[in-house]
Order: structure tokens, then sequence, then C-alpha cells
């Protein structure tokens, strides 16, 4: 009998892009060696669905409850970067009151975001009992954001040059309680999360983001706030009323005393922002002066305005996954502006699944890959189609159009 | 996380039962017994004050300007030129508010109302007018 050879090799299996395991459409391509996973592909575009081109035909107005549409969970920061950025185009002053404003809605929509979050990670590891009780914290939340903007998901409180609603006296004690709620609670979020053996067992060590490649890929937010890179778009540049309010990077060292750039790392970090969240809407509530709400309360006025400004500007802000920025371009005769271009945080985020899936277990897939917190349809911005091809922009292209533009310019 | 969990049972459940505690055999019976007033129906939770629902207008205050039309972000408000008034299409509307902001003279404003399901899309309900 002669002796048989087996030799051993790879195998690939597709995941997505529909499948019951991602949220969102996404396509990878794996290649394994029996378990372990040796590389990833991963493939976008599969839920565009040409927000940017809608916009073609709406005035700067109209575009905020667009952009409010780009993701349900961040459906405050979209329209809030790009009144940043229409601002910065038209020279408009915010009123005081106003940034103060701005920041209790952006922290209220991060704590909503964050405990969403945990509740997710917590069922992608068969935790479904925790799945609830976030929801439950975050039900409390949801009802604050009703009772001051009107609505649960899409608040509609941005203005360009303040924002829709005031807080007045008689609200503060609703406030106060639900802050007082989510503190009592936060505790318990902490012990279940962080001191919870299956917890640890399946997020310590997984998935691990190191420093380096967090830099090198441009990760944003608490992602690689947990590998231990100090950004954040609040501290970093001091837009609204962050300038004057008590900030400070969040890394999981102000816990545990130790970078580790694994799940559990994100897991502390995101529950360290709910906290860094909720101490800044009480900061705000103390030190909120009296004024005026909107830069122009006049909004036919304001709309005038808008259609002579001719220029282009840029709006960054923190949003609960990352710095999300808007770019617009008005040129001063249409009412619709020029370009709008949108970069959402999971773009950035999309890429550290590579190093951080190499080396693991197809069932630690669905963990990873939720602890960056992705939101494809945010992500999902340009697709080049033209009859049916699929045109790829790779960096030699991008350098032979950046080399013949430089050649028309010397002309 | 175990003793928070049996506590839970023990706890009165979240879930609002709206319509009913149980779920009707035939919702169109079940409605037409409340009508008669034969069966009492399980209160929804209470909006709170400020709340964005069915738009309301006040049609012999408008002055036909068309501000709102501009505004609109799902061009879900017509003009009717024969008598400069407007027809609202709440089927397209996302309950921002933005007409009620602009409007020159408040002839409109957001009610408390929010059951406006229905399978026809232009039924009586879902138009302002």
């Amino acid at each position: 009998m002669s002796k048989a050879t087996t030799t051993k090799t790879t195998y690939q299996i597709p995941i997505g892009p529909i499948h019951p395991a991602l949220k969102e459409p996404v396509f990878f391509e794996f290649e394994l060696d029996g378990e372990k996973i040796i590389d990833v592909n991963v493939k976008l575009g599969h839920v565009h669905r040409g927000i940017e081109w809608a916009s073609r035909n709406r005035n700067p107005i109209q575009i905020l409850y667009l952009a409010e549409r780009i993701c349900g969970i961040c459906s405050y920061c979209h329209p809030i970067a790009f009144s940043l950025a229409v601002e910065s185009v038209a020279d408009i002053q915010v009123p005081e009151r106003a940034e103060y404003l701005r920041v209790i809605h952006g922290e209220l929509e991060r704590i909503c975001s964050h405990i969403l979050w945990a509740g997710v990670a917590a069922h992608e590891i068969g935790f479904d009992t925790v799945l609830y009780l976030t929801w439950q914290i975050r039900e409390r939340t949801l009802d604050l954001t009703e009772y001051l903007t009107g609505n649960r998901v899409t608040k509609g409180i941005t203005m360009i040059g303040g924002v829709r609603r005031d807080i007045t006296q008689d609200m503060l004690p609703k406030i106060h309680e639900t802050l007082k709620y989510l503190k009592d609670n936060f505790e318990k979020l902490r012990h279940i999360l962080l001191d919870d053996k299956t917890v640890k067992m399946r997020t310590k060590g997984c998935g691990i983001l190191t420093k380096e490649d967090a830099l090198k890929l441009c990760a944003v937010g608490p992602l690689t706030r947990s590998s231990g890179v100090k950004k954040d778009v609040r501290v970093d540049s001091s837009y609204f009323a962050y300038g004057d309010l008590d900030i400070n990077y969040t890394t999981p060292d102000i816990l545990t005393g130790e970078v580790n750039g694994d799940v559990y790392d994100r897991i502390i970090v995101r529950l360290l922002e709910i906290k860094q969240s909720i101490d800044l809407i009480e900061q705000c509530l103390d030190k909120m002066p009296a004024g005026p709400i909107v830069a122009e309360p006049k909004i036919p006025k304001l709309l005038a305005q808008l259609k002579k400004v001719n220029g282009e500007g840029v709006g960054r802000h923190e949003a609960p996954r990352g710095e999300v920025i808007h770019y617009v371009k008005l040129d001063g005769v249409n009412d619709a502006p020029y370009t709008w271009k949108v970069r959402a945080p999971t773009y950035n985020n999309i890429l550290p699944w590579i190093p951080m899936l190499k080396g693991e277990q197809i069932a630690d897939i669905p963990i990873v890959a939720a602890s960056t917190d992705p939101c494809m349809s945010c992500t999902n911005r340009v697709a080049i189609v033209k009859d049916g091809n699929k045109f790829e922009m790779n960096k030699e292209e991008l350098h032979r159009l950046s080399v013949e533009k430089t050649r028309g310019l010397m002309l | 996380m175990l003793p928070r969990a049996f506590a839970q049972m023990f706890k009165k459940p979240w879930t609002n039962k709206f319509p009913a505690k149980y779920t009707p055999s035939n919702t169109t019976r079940f409605l037409e017994k409340v009508q008669a007033g034969k069966v009492k129906i399980n209160p929804p939770v209470e909006t709170p004050p400020g709340f964005r629902g069915k738009i309301q207008y006040d049609k012999e205050k408008c002055i036909g300007c068309q501000l709102c039309l501009k505004v609109c972000p799902s061009e879900a408000i017509e003009f009717k030129p024969e008598d400069k008034k407007i027809k609202i299409y709440l089927a397209r509307c996302t309950f921002c508010s933005q007409c009620n902001d602009i409007c020159p003279v408040n002839c409109l404003s957001m009610s408390n109302e929010f059951l406006l399901a229905d399978s026809n899309l232009y039924s009586k309900d879902l138009i302002v007018e």
C-alpha cells in the first residue's frame, strides 16, 4: 500500500454582502487555515444611496434634514458637521448659548450610541441579557432626547447658525433626573461588561490593533483611542463650547493602567466616554449663559444670505464613532451647494479590520467587526458606475491625473 | 447580572401594551367594538410637550406666501394657485416642523397626534388642507 500524501492548503469563504451575522451589507473574503484567518479582503459599496446627488436640487436648510438621514444613530452629527461647514463659508457667528446647547445634544447622542453599541457587542458574543439591559437604559436617554427635541431619533434640532429649540428652566429637573438615573446605572453596566468572566474571556487579547497600525491606517474615534492614540476632535480643535469645558482624551490606561488595543479596551473606552458625556452635559447646564440660540432667526433672510455666499468650507465633528468631515462649496449663484462631500468615520475604521482579524478565529469575526461600531450606510458614498462597468481609481491612475493637472496649470 | 435578571421577572414589564393587552384576532372587529364603546383601549404612552405630530393648518390665516414650500425637505407641500392655499401630504412629511418655523403668520403648528398609519398614501387622514 502506498502512503497517501496530503498537502495542507488554505481555503476561502465569502461572507456577505447579505448575511445573517451582518447588520448591514458588506462583503468579506476570508482566507482560512482550519479555523484561523490568514487573510481578509473587504469590499464596500452595497448601500450607496446617492445622498450627495439628492442634494443637487436642495437648499442648505433642506440639506440639514437630508444629512440627518445619512445615518439613524448619528442623526445629529451629520447635520451639525454640515452646518459647521456652511457657517465657515458664510462666516456666521454662532451665539454662545447655542454653542453649549450643541454640546448637550452631541453628548446625548454619544450616550445613546455607546449604550446601543455595548448591547450589540454583548449580543454578538451571545450575551443577550445584557442587550436588553442596555436598551432599557437607552430608552430613558431616548425619552430625554424626545423631551428636548420633539423626536426620538431624527432630532431636527440643528439650524445653520445655532439650534432650533432652547432648554428652559422647567426642563432642567427632567434632565437632572435622567442624568442621575444614567449615573446610577453606569456602575451596574460597568460591573457587567468589565468584571464578567464571559465577556473577559471573549474580548481580552482578541482583535488587537497596535498603536502603529492605528496611526498608519488613520483609524478614528474610540477605536484609535483604545489603541492609545490621543486623537479626539473635541480636544484637538476646540469647536462649540468644548474649549470652555473640562475634557481630555479617553484612553483605556485611565482605568487599567495599560493599553492593549483589544476589544476589551474598546469596551473600556466607550464606557468611560459615557461617563465623560454625562459629566460634560452637567458642566454645560452649569455654565450655559443666557442669550439668543440662533444667529439669524429669520430663515428667508438666512437663505438669501447663503445664496449670495461664494466659497468652500469644511466642518469637523467628533461623532460617537469618530471624526466626521463635511465639505461644502457654495457658488453664490444657485440655492443648492455646488458640491457636498461627506466622509463618515466608519470609512477610516474599515481598513483596521484587516490587521485586527488576521490570526483570529472565524467565531471572533462578529465581535471584532462590531468592536469598531461599523455603519455601512454612513460610509458608502461614491460608486463610479458607467455602462454597468465598475471603475476603481487606483494610486497610479490618481497620480497620472494629478500630473496631468499640473501640466494643464503650467500651460 | 443574574440577580438583576431574576429581579426583572417580578417587575412590571417596560412595554406599554397598546392598543390591547393581547393581540386581537381581528383588528377591524376590535376597532369597531372600541367605537361602539364595548371594549376599552389601552392608552398609548403620553407624548412630551413640544412633540412633533400631525401638522395642523389654519386655512383662514394663510396668506399664500409659499415660503414653506421653499424649506420643506421632502417636498410634501403643494401650492394650490386657484385659491392661494397649500396642501400637505403627510405620507411624505418628515415631521421636522421647519414649515412651522418659517411661516410668517404662524398658521401651521404641530399637534400630538401620531397614529397616522394607513394603507392608502392619499387617504383623507393623510392630507392636510
